[in-house]
Parts: structure tokens; sequence; C-alpha cells
């Protein structure tokens, strides 16, 4: 039996109703599995939403957390993938305080070299974007973190599958 | 919530009908699904709906029951013995709490209840209102689904689904809170019964290939075993499995809920398997070559140890829940869909055959089981009256034809090996969840889904204590009830595992019991008690020629242990007999 673990993401269809967020949470706290990130939005079919759970597991654990996730009502289907299976991508935002713009040279390199974007400059802080993967982000926040960060956030991952999901034609089928 | 369309092109053609209120439209709802009988206990945020069941008396009884959880249990013993959907019914707050056991013994051993609970008004949600508690948030891990209504016009489709997802496929609970302000506000009542659901598939299909794979393997099987679960009394496939089993000569042994589904005299009938199962199938689980799993889930009571668990065996596994496949034994040939149809679909495909020597092995165990425990237990020479001579009393004058109702302990061991029966959706017991509590309540409802039957609850001193206050119930409603309480005075099943695993160290196991005679007589109910052996026949035919409700409290030996058992950790062939 293959006991390793490593990181997998779930991805989750479902009906969009209230409550749904707290079913599908407490199948991994039952489970005492760590839910590393998780994301929700609406998804490429109508009044249908998508969760993206990255979560590190057992491969065994990964298929029952999937049999459990698809065994609730209102979950239309449930994938798991590795990350080799998926196009994936985090997003975070910097704020850093104006003085270290305009005093620091490095930044600017910094932030032209990481290819992030100031979205935002107002009149004591500067806001920096980065999209792309966890060790992109985390690249940036090391360089950042000198300069004064005042507030750093990232989001959960989101990702697309390389295979086709053809939940459409799944929900005909029901 | 999305509003489904459907109910549109019929409009035209019922007649218009005034509005009426969200609590009115419940009772409707209740009344075309059928439902004549709700257990419950009003409250505040619920009174509205209880003003219409007044209303309705003569279509719909309610019973009240004396504590929320009284309410669940019953629902589910009127469901497991009438395989009909059971309903409870709470107010908010700690009336709907008070379900939540009750629920999450139902979830696990999936049975149909529909749980209605008021809730305050929708501008009063989150503001801690009085009474108010997220019944929804407290729910979600041990209900198959649940909804908040808050508004009137969601009720008729709402509780359509709540009927059809609780009955469907693996059944399960369902609970629905309901906003006061939607049981208050009227709208124009309009019921379509629901048939599906978009996102969930009932039933698995039925893939012939899969039973061509498990119809090779049984062919081939030299020794064959089946264990069987509710999943053959939930898919009522009770006939299809006894033709399968016939046909193919295959022993067959029960989970605890799996049995009465096939009668206990049955020449195939090997016996329970699990922790306090039987010796022979337990201990030729790992000798068989062919493991048939139908309708179970391979519970950890039934597997003990995992890693030593059947091996050697290639296992068949029949289930309706795909989820279960694989989720504790990898099974090699997985059969989804529903009993009644997979047997019967299985029927054709397998050889007629007998497994005499296998058989005879099977014989040959229950011959040292007869031998090291049943006959103690059944014929014993010491003094103390034990648990088993009373189920044996009890089997002769029902002769098999009861509905037992078990609670959790040691007597339900006792109850379920000894018991007998030659019907199905006769044993009642609390499987996955072991509530203590369950039986009395459990009784009720079982009594009331099968009036013309006998139904006799065996209860512990300690769980009849848990749920005493449902003779109240009893007493009010007139259900004719038995009732036999096997007092040991202990909480006899930790104080057995004390004396095994602890030294004896006997922490708050013993039981200092008031008069239950008394309590009993309180309550108006006949009782007696029986503390020597020749009395005990005489009470037994006493209670059941009663034509009411019959209280016997039967003393029995203080320090009995059940036996055989598999101690935790150890593998099902290593059961022991003492
Ligand atoms: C609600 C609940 N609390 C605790 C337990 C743990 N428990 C299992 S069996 C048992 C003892 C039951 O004693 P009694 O009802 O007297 O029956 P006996 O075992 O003596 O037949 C206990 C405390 C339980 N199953 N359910």
């Amino acid at each position: 039996m293959n006991t390793e673990t490593k990181s997998y993401t779930i991805s989750v269809y479902t009906e969009n109703n209230v409550g749904l967020l707290n079913r599908v949470s407490s199948i991994f706290s039952k489970r005492h599995i760590n839910i590393e990130s998780l994301t929700t939005s609406q998804s490429e079919i109508e009044n249908v939403n998508r969760f993206v759970i990255v979560a590190t597991m057992e491969e065994q654990q990964a298929t029952k957390i999937v049999g459990q996730l698809e065994k609730q009502i209102e979950v239309i289907k449930a994938y798991v993938h590795t990350d080799e299976e998926t196009i994936y991508q985090e997003s975070a935002l910097f704020k850093v305080s104006l003085d270290s713009l305009l005093d620091k040279r490095q930044i600017q390199d910094i932030i032209k070299t990481s290819h992030a974007n100031i979205v935002t400059v107002a009149r004591d802080f500067f806001v920096i974007e980065k999209t792309g993967s966890r060790k992109e982000t985390e690249q940036l926040y090391q360089d950042l973190k000198p300069y004064k960060l005042l507030q750093f956030v990232r989001s959960g991952r989101i990702s697309v599958t390389k295979e086709p999901m053809n939940i459409s034609e799944m929900l005909k089928a029901f | 919530m999305e509003i489904k369309t459907k109910a549109s092109t019929k409009k035209n053609q019922s007649k218009k009908q005034q509005p009426i209120s969200g609590a009115e439209a419940v009772v409707k709802c209740l009344l075309v699904e059928g439902v004549d009988l709700i257990y419950g206990y009003p409250g505040g945020a619920i009174m509205p709906i209880y003003d219409e069941l007044y209303k309705y008396q003569d279509q719909l009884q309610h019973v009240l029951v004396r504590h929320e959880q009284g309410a669940t249990h019953a629902a589910q013993g009127y469901a497991r013995v009438t395989g009909k959907v059971g309903v409870a019914m709470a107010t908010s707050g700690p009336g709907a709490t008070n379900l939540v056991t009750g629920i999450a013994d139902a979830q696990i051993d999936s049975t149909p209840l529909v749980c209605i609970t008021g809730q305050v008004g929708k501008h009063l949600l989150g503001s801690d209102a009085f009474q108010e508690t997220d019944i929804v948030g407290i729910s979600t891990p041990v209900t198959k689904w649940n909804y908040q209504i808050t508004e009137a016009a969601e009720i008729p489709e709402v509780l359509a689904k709540a009927f059809y997802i609780a009955k469907s496929g693996r059944p399960g609970p369902v609970l629905i809170d309901i906003t006061k302000n939607a049981q208050f506000d009227t709208f124009d009542f309009e019921y379509q019964k629901c048939t599906s659901v978009r996102s969930y598939k009932a039933v698995p299909d039925v893939d012939k290939s899969q039973l061509l794979a498990a119809a090779s393997l049984i062919n081939a099987a030299k020794k064959p075993l089946i264990v069987f679960g509710q999943g053959v009394i939930l898919g009522e496939a009770e006939s299809e499995f006894k033709a399968l089993i016939e046909k193919t000569g295959i022993p067959a042994a029960w989970t605890i809920l799996g049995l009465s589904a096939l009668e206990s005299n049955h020449p195939l009938n090997v016996g329970m398997v699990g922790m306090h199962g039987n010796y022979g199938p337990n201990k030729l689980t790992n000798e068989c070559d062919v493991l048939i799993a139908i309708g179970m889930r391979f519970d950890d009571r039934v597997t003990g140890n995992l890693e030593s668990y059947a091996k050697q065996a290639k296992v068949i596994h029949f289930d309706i829940d795909p989820s279960e496949i694989d989720k504790n034994v990898k099974t090699d040939v997985a059969v989804l869909g529903n009993s009644k149809e997979t047997l019967a679909k299985m029927l054709p495909l397998v050889n007629q055959n007998s497994h005499e020597s296998w058989m005879q092995e099977f014989k040959e165990y229950h011959a040292i089981e007869f031998e090291k425990v049943i006959k103690d237990e059944l014929f014993p020479t010491k003094k103390g009256i034990t648990m088993g001579e009373v189920l044996k009393e009890i089997n002769q004058v029902t002769k098999g034809k009861a509905v037992v109702v078990s609670d959790v302990g040691q007597h339900q061991m006792m109850a379920c090996r000894y018991a007998e029966f030659n019907q199905t959706k006769s044993s009642i017991t609390s499987g996955g969840l072991g509530t203590m509590g369950f039986a009395l309540p459990a009784a009720i409802g079982a009594k009331m889904g099968a009036p013309e039957r006998e139904v006799i609850a065996i209860i512990g001193d300690g769980g009849y204590q848990m749920t005493i206050q449902e003779l109240g119930t009893i007493f009010q409603t007139k259900a004719a009830v038995k009732i036999v309480v096997l007092n040991n005075e202990f909480l006899g099943m930790v104080r057995q595992w004390q004396q095994l695993f602890f030294d004896k160290r006997y922490a708050s196991t013993e039981m200092v019991n008031p008069d239950f005679v008394t309590i009993a007589k309180g309550y108006h109910i006949e009782a007696q008690k029986v503390t020597k052996r020749e009395n005990l026949s005489g009470a037994i035919e006493k209670m059941i020629a009663s034509k009411s409700s019959y209280f016997l409290e039967v003393f029995v030996e203080k320090e009995n242990n059940v036996f055989p058992m598999i101690s935790t950790g150890a593998s099902v062939s290593d059961i022991r007999l003492s």
C-alpha cells in the first residue's frame, strides 16, 4: 500500500447552495486532513460552483475523500488531480510603504525581474500583484520582506485540468 | 435554491385555491407523502405547524414523546419496521439539538427520516435570538441532506425533495429547518412529488461485466462465504437473496443489521459475524476463498483487525453506495446497484451448487461454540438467570414472530445472538452508533408501524434510564409494547471490558437502581419482577399474553460476560470463547 503523502488538488462541482462549504470542509476535518487552500467560484456552467481544494494526504485518502464528496447530494462531481495533471496559479498581493519604492532602486529591479505588477500607488503605500506558482510568489515574498512589507496575502490555488471535464454532459445524465 | 419550472405546466389544470400558510403547507406535504404518523414535541418556533396539526388531527396523528431524542428513535423504529420514512418534529434551539443523537444514529444505520425543526424568524437569524441554534450547521455531518427554508413558497419543493432523498438510494436522515415567518406567510400551494435531483444519482447503474466477473468467481469458488447486512432489508431483496444462496448453496452470515433478513433456522444461515458474533463465520472468514459481501460496509466491529481480515479471499462487494467500495476492505469485484436488482440479475448467472464439506466446517465450529458458550447461556446450571435463557424463553412463546428491539450493551449482543426470527424487518437495534436509550422509543415506533405484531424491547438497566420517560408516551398512546429490562445492576458491557482489559477496576459501572416495577406502575403499566428461574417462563407467557403494554424486569447474573469475543485489534480468527 502506498502511504506516501503528497499534495493533491481536489476539484468539486456543486450546486450553488448555502451551507455546502460547511458540508465539504467537514469531510476533510472529520478525517483530520488539513485544507491548505480552498477557493470557490462559479464554474463554466451557469449556477454550478467549483471548489478547488489543495491538501496533502495519501493517495488512498484522496480517493476516499472524492467518494465521500460525491456522495453529498449537491455535489455533482469531484475529481482528484496531482500537480502534474493541472495548470494552476496563485495570486499574491504585497502592500509596501511608498518610501521604500522611492528610496530603494532595488525594489524596482525586484518588481521588474519577477514580472510582478504595481496595481495601485497611493499617497504612502503601493500594492504589487504577482500571479504564478507558489514558488514564484514565495520568492517575491522573500525578496520584498526586507523592505517594510505592510501587508501580504496569497490566494488559494485556482486550477484547470489538462483533461476535459464534461460536466455539462454529466448534468444531463442525472 | 433553484426553483424548477416543471410544476408550471400543471398549474392550469388544478383548480384555483386560496393561498394557505406555510405551516398548513407543511401538513399538506406530509399528507401527500403518505405520512399518517409523526413524533414530536412542540415549542415556540414551531407553534404555527402544531396549530395546523391540531386542525388535521383526524388525518395525521402526532405522537407527543417525552424528549425529542425519543421522537427520532421512535421515527427510526417506525421506519425500520415499515420501510417507510419516519418523521420527527421539534422546535428550535434545545428541541432541535435534542434530535441530534437520533439523527446521527439514523445516518450511520441508513434509516430514512425526515426531521422538521422550527427556527426563529428570518429577520432574527444570526442575532442570537431566543432559542436560536444553527441546527443546519450542527446537523450537517450527520444528515444525508439538510436545508433551511426561509420563505413559505419553498416549502413544497423542499419537502418533496426531503422525502425523495431520505428514501431513495442508500436511505438516511434529512433535516428541514423552517423559520417562523415561512410558517406564517401564505402562498399558492401546489405539490409535485420529487423523482430526481440533478446532482444526485440515487442508484448507480448495474454494470453487466461486474455481474459476470462476480458470477465467475462464485462459480469457481470452493469455500465461498456470504456476509450480508442491512442492504438486503433496505433493498427489500430478501427473496432474491434467499434464491441466490439456495441455488449456490453458499453459507450466509449476517452483520448485526442484517439480522432477520434470512430466517434464523435456515440451513444456510451460519450466524453472526463480528465482535460478539458466532465462532464459525468469524473463524472461517479467514479461510474462505471468495468472500461475498452484500449490503454491508465492513464496519470495524465486523472486521476486527483489517490487516488480517480475509486476506486469502477474493472479495466481491454488492452495494448501492459507491463510496463504500474499497473504503475498508479492498474489493476484487464491486457490484453496484440496488440489491433487489443486482441479486435478481445474479441468479441466472450462478451455477446450482452445494458445499457440503465446507458447511460441515461451520457445523463443527458451532458444536465447539455450543459446548463452550451457548450451553451455559441457554441451559445454565448455576443459580443466576442468564440473559440467554430469557431470550430462549421468549423464543418459545413468540415462535420467531416478534419484532425484537434491543438497546445497547451485553443484552443487545445476547438478544441478537439468541433471539429467533422467521420474518424480515424484525430485529431493530442501534448498530453503527450504539446509542443507549434507543430501544424504548424505537419500540414505540415499531409497535405503531406494525400494530399487528408483537414488539418486545430488550433493554439493560443502564440504557433504560436514558429514555425511561418514554413510558409516559406508552401510557398516553396505549402502545402495547412489551418491555424487558435485563437488570445486572451494572453497565454490563463496560464492566466486561473493565474485567477483561482493566484488571477489574469497575470505575463507575455499578448501578444503584430504583424500583423499576414501581416506576412502571406509576405510569399505569402492568409490571412484574422476576428473580428466580422457576418464575421466568410463566412471567414471559403472561407478558406476551397481555393485550396492553407490559413491563418485565428480570434480575440476571451480575457479572456474566458475552462470548465469543474478538478483542479490539485482534483478527476475526483470533476470536476467543472465554
Ligand atoms: C449514550 C451512550 N453512552 C455510553 C455508551 C457506552 N456503553 C456501551 S454499552 C454500555 C453499558 C450498557 O449498560 P446496560 O444498559 O445496563 O446494559 P448491559 O450491558 O448491562 O446489558 C455503555 C455505558 C453508549 N453506548 N451509549
